[in-house]
């Protein structure tokens, strides 16, 4: 009886400690994939502050306000002035959707970024 | 293990044939028994011990060797506390309040040179110079040869220029990583949002310092790393301070103004939406301080908040409103004009004999400098000074720029009688337009006091009281008609209402007198005059309206004109619907008209 329980005793150390073992491997690799996407998410950060800051170099007042003019003859953007006001009735009803993005453009290439 | 009997029979039968005690045979053996029974415990006794000793050696070696190990290894993060919070190590960005970025980082490269490693300084220096043309080849050449060990030649370079250099393929020049200050939109709000320098530098970073405007003020906010990179957000509007600076610059070349500032702000709260002052600079390179001259003819210098000047008549509206809170006169309430005024070796004349007398409001609307003199005589230079201490326009204005506390007003210290009456019309006492339009929005909001703020507020503050409900719905009153029929006639835009007060000032000369020909003028404006949402100062510094006959110079003419125009503009983008005109109901006109 007293070796039947010592023996189970055994069999559940080694139990424990392959469970252990395991255990501590999968928690470290975790951690390294943890590190590995905050590097990942450091990296997309950095990528989106460029853009971002692309995106505000290209849509700055003064650029815009040359586009405007220089494709007056296609858009024909005018400055917003106080005849542009309207009652709510007289704004027509929205058309349909435009529907789902298809062709999504890709602004920065992924690969090719350090 | 065989145990042996303790009397053998053998031995036994063998002792009582022979006549001997068989029982010291039990004895002898009961005793080596014992012996071996003692030996076996002691042996047992010993192991133990020895295995004991054994696991206390490797516990304690275990010990001692981990010890060892974490005294002598490099600390390192702990991996797993470290996941939970990043910190961001640079400097947040500034947003508009539509969350549109005014200023924000991007990641360029610094140039260093290791000159010991430098194969060919000649060529090297050469090279260096075609790419960069503010590095002269030869100082670049000497500089290679020296003895230093380490040398910066360049603080951040774009991509395309580390591009280039790394094709010089020198080993000796070397590219460190360096975040630099973007502000994307140029010019944009440049006095505002003032600039940056490097810090500290080290091969791997460097510190990004605020040197101007908001990112001085707020240098602490903007890289405290606790904050992880929260943006820090303006109440300027964008695309208001966009259309704000355009029409000022063309207003101040039409005018042929050297200078001009406009500030707008949010009646209510005080958040200034759009504040410019030309000539302005680019924040991305930021010129260098004036060494000589007048600090004030730097486009570095902020008309809007540094400037300090008599604004002149503008100031009118402060001296009635305060004579009507004090129930001392009414809109309709008679006052004596008759010009000149004459106190003490003193005269105060107006720009035209008004007669007689003229009503309060007509005082306002002609703009008499003596009719407001006698108002503020009634009032006295105490009252007066107290009130326009409590406008805050006797100490520089809690504007968050680090310019701020530098446009201080200027009064006389010895505030008489003569004094009171020329700064009953503005003159005598020098002030910011930020003062001006902090000062005009608590006159016409209702009447409760405002800070000039440069930061996004949730909601409007309530600040003290000034003058009454009463009081300055009928001062609103009175300026429209300074539009409608008074001196500032062209500042009338369809569908906004406009009211306020001009402003011609002369401006004082070194000698302790006035120009002739050199004035400010100065447009304090506010709308739609029912319920003012905004006011907007405008300020134009020595203009000259050349298309008539002879220059015309008064605010009427110039500030005004400049003032209307940006309103115009300025106002479909703040999203304010025009006042419908009752005579055009339904666009429709009748069949018979």
């Amino acid at each position: 009886m007293k070796n039947l329980f010592l023996g189970c005793l055994v069999v559940t150390v080694m139990g424990l400690a392959f469970w252990g073992y395991t255990e501590n491997y999968a928690t470290k690799g975790s951690l390294d994939k943890i590190a590995q996407l905050n590097e990942e998410i450091g990296l997309a950060h950095s990528r989106l502050r460029v853009l971002n800051a692309e995106w505000a170099y290209l849509n700055r007042p003064e650029r815009l306000l040359q586009l405007v003019n220089a494709n007056f003859d296609n858009l024909r953007l005018l400055q917003l002035t106080s005849d542009h006001f309207a009652r709510l009735e007289q704004i027509p009803y929205p058309g349909p959707d435009l529907g789902p993005i298809t062709e999504p453009i890709e602004v920065m290439n992924r690969e090719t970024s350090p | 293990m065989i145990r042996k009997p303790l009397r053998p029979l053998a031995r036994i039968f063998s002792a009582r044939s022979a006549g001997e005690n068989p029982d010291l045979i039990e004895h002898g053996n009961r005793r080596e028994r014992i012996a071996m029974q003692h030996e076996r415990i002691l042996r047992k006794t010993q192991r133990r011990l020895i295995m004991m000793g054994g696991i206390f050696l490797i516990s304690f070696g275990v010990i001692g060797v981990r010890m060892t190990a974490l005294a002598i290894s490099e600390p390192s993060e702990p991996k797993a506390r470290a996941t939970a919070t990043q910190i961001l190590a640079s400097r947040a960005d500034i947003i508009d309040r539509n969350n549109r970025v005014l200023a924000t980082n991007i990641e360029t490269h610094s140039l260093y040179a290791h000159p010991q490693q430098v194969v060919d300084s000649v060529t090297t220096a050469r090279q260096l110079a075609e790419i960069f043309p503010d590095i002269d080849a030869v100082k670049m050449e000497a500089r290679l040869k020296g003895a230093q060990k380490f040398l910066w030649l360049k603080g951040a370079i774009s991509p395309e220029e580390k591009q280039a250099v790394h094709d010089i393929g020198n080993p000796g020049l070397l590219f460190g990583p360096r975040e630099m200050r973007l502000y994307p939109n140029g010019q944009l709000a440049g006095h505002i949002l003032g600039g940056t320098t490097f810090g500290e530098q080290g091969v791997h970073s460097a510190e990004v310092l605020g040197i101007a405007g908001v990112e001085s003020a707020f240098d602490d906010f903007l890289r405290d790393p606790k904050l992880n990179g929260r943006p820090l957000q303006l109440s300027i509007d964008l695309s208001v301070q966009s259309a704000l600076e355009e029409i000022l610059y063309g207003g101040m070349r039409l005018m042929n103004a050297k200078g001009a500032s406009a500030v707008l702000m949010q009646a209510n709260t005080g958040e200034i939406l759009a504040m410019s002052s030309l000539p302005d600079f680019d924040p991305n390179n930021r010129p260098r301080a004036l060494t000589q001259g007048d600090a004030s003819d730097s486009p570095l210098f902020n008309r809007a908040v540094q400037g300090v000047y008599e604004l002149g008549s503008a100031f009118k509206p402060f001296t009635v409103a305060q004579a009507m809170e004090l129930g001392l006169i009414e809109a309709d309430t008679m006052v004596d004009t008759k010009g000149p005024l004459k106190w003490g070796r003193h005269f105060i004349r107006d720009y035209k004999n008004y007669g007689p007398e003229l009503s309060v409001e007509k005082i306002l609307v002609k703009s008499s400098n003596i009719g407001t003199a006698r108002i503020s005589l009634m009032i006295g230079s105490e009252l007066q000074k107290a009130f326009l201490g409590r406008l805050g326009l006797l100490k520089a204005t809690s504007i968050e720029l680090i310019e701020g506390p530098t446009g201080k007003p200027q009064y006389p210290e010895n505030w008489s009688d003569i004094s009171t009456m020329t700064i009953s019309y503005g003159h005598g006492i020098s002030t910011s337009p930020v003062h001006l339009a902090a000062a005009y929005a608590a006159m016409i909001n209702g009447g409760t006091l405002v800070k000039p703020t440069l930061l996004k507020q949730t909601a409007p503050p309530i600040g003290e009281r000034i003058i009454s409900q009463k009081v300055s719905m009928r001062l609103r009153s009175i300026l429209r008609h300074v539009v409608t029929e008074g001196t500032a006639s062209f500042g009338e835009v369809p569908g906004y209402s406009v009211a306020g007060k001009t402003g011609t000032a002369d401006k004082p000369n070194n000698q302790g007198g006035y120009h002739k020909d050199k004035v400010l003028a100065t447009f304090a404006s506010f709308f739609p005059s029912a319920d003012p949402k905004y006011v907007l100062i405008v300020t134009l510094d020595e203009p000259e309206d050349r298309a008539g006959s002879e220059p015309r110079r008064t605010a009427g003419w110039t500030a005004v004109p400049v003032a209307a125009e940006v309103i115009r503009r300025v106002a479909p983008l703040l999203g304010l619907a025009p006042e419908i005109e009752t005579s055009r109901q339904n666009g429709l006109t009748l069949a018979n008209d």
